[in-house]
């Protein structure tokens, strides 16, 4: 099974909600754009049922290159992690594998 | 940012949508994307993340009440890969 892309998620818009393509295409695009230029502004994003977009300062700490075996800082960053909130959790507990 | 606040943001930005008709997109949106991993799909969304499965091994657990030891299946858990763009945004790195 291919990954679900933005282009399915629109077709699904227009099939079960009736939106013009135009309108699908835009709704996903700020669906997404919407979460990040929060997350870019150091927000917090809380979409519940699905679940919580956090961010992490993280300190600088060593690292090494995996190919060469060279010691080098990984420096200091923010990360965005995701929590599944509980219905999502739920679902997904029971998928059983292939 | 809560679910509310993102749909009216987004109903801000889309004005020939009605609150009501954003509200029941992203919600669409949300069933969709839930429904992919329920089933063992993946979620690809360019410049923002993927969204898959990651295995929890079976392991011996306890009931923290009674300190029992009790067995736990194995099960799947979400997990979100933040993508290449959302990495570098958050840092403040903006590509044009």
């Amino acid at each position: 099974m291919g990954a679900l892309t933005k282009a399915e998620m629109a077709e699904k818009l227009i099939s079960e909600l009736g939106l013009s393509k135009r309108d699908a295409k835009e709704m996903v695009e700020h669906f997404f754009g919407e979460i990040r230029e929060c997350l870019r502004d150091n927000e917090q994003v809380k979409i519940s049922g699905f679940g919580n977009f956090d961010l992490r300062d993280k300190r600088e700490r060593p690292g090494r290159n995996p190919k060469t075996g060279e010691e080098i800082p990984i420096s200091a960053r923010r990360v965005v992690t995701f929590k599944a909130g509980q219905k999502l959790k739920a679902r997904v507990e029971s998928y059983k594998g292939e | 940012m809560t679910k509310s606040e993102l749909i009216e943001q987004i109903a801000m930005k889309k004005t020939n949508l009605s609150i009501k008709q954003v509200e029941s997109a992203v919600k669409l949106l949300l069933d969709h994307m839930t429904e992919t991993l329920a089933t063992g799909g993946r979620v690809e969304i360019r410049g923002f993340g993927s969204f898959s499965l990651h295995f929890r091994e079976p392991r011996r657990g306890r009931n923290p009440k009674t300190g029992d030891s009790v067995q736990l299946d194995g099960k799947y858990v979400p997990h979100f890969k933040p993508g290449k763009e959302l990495r570098d945004q958050v840092n403040g790195i903006t590509e044009s």
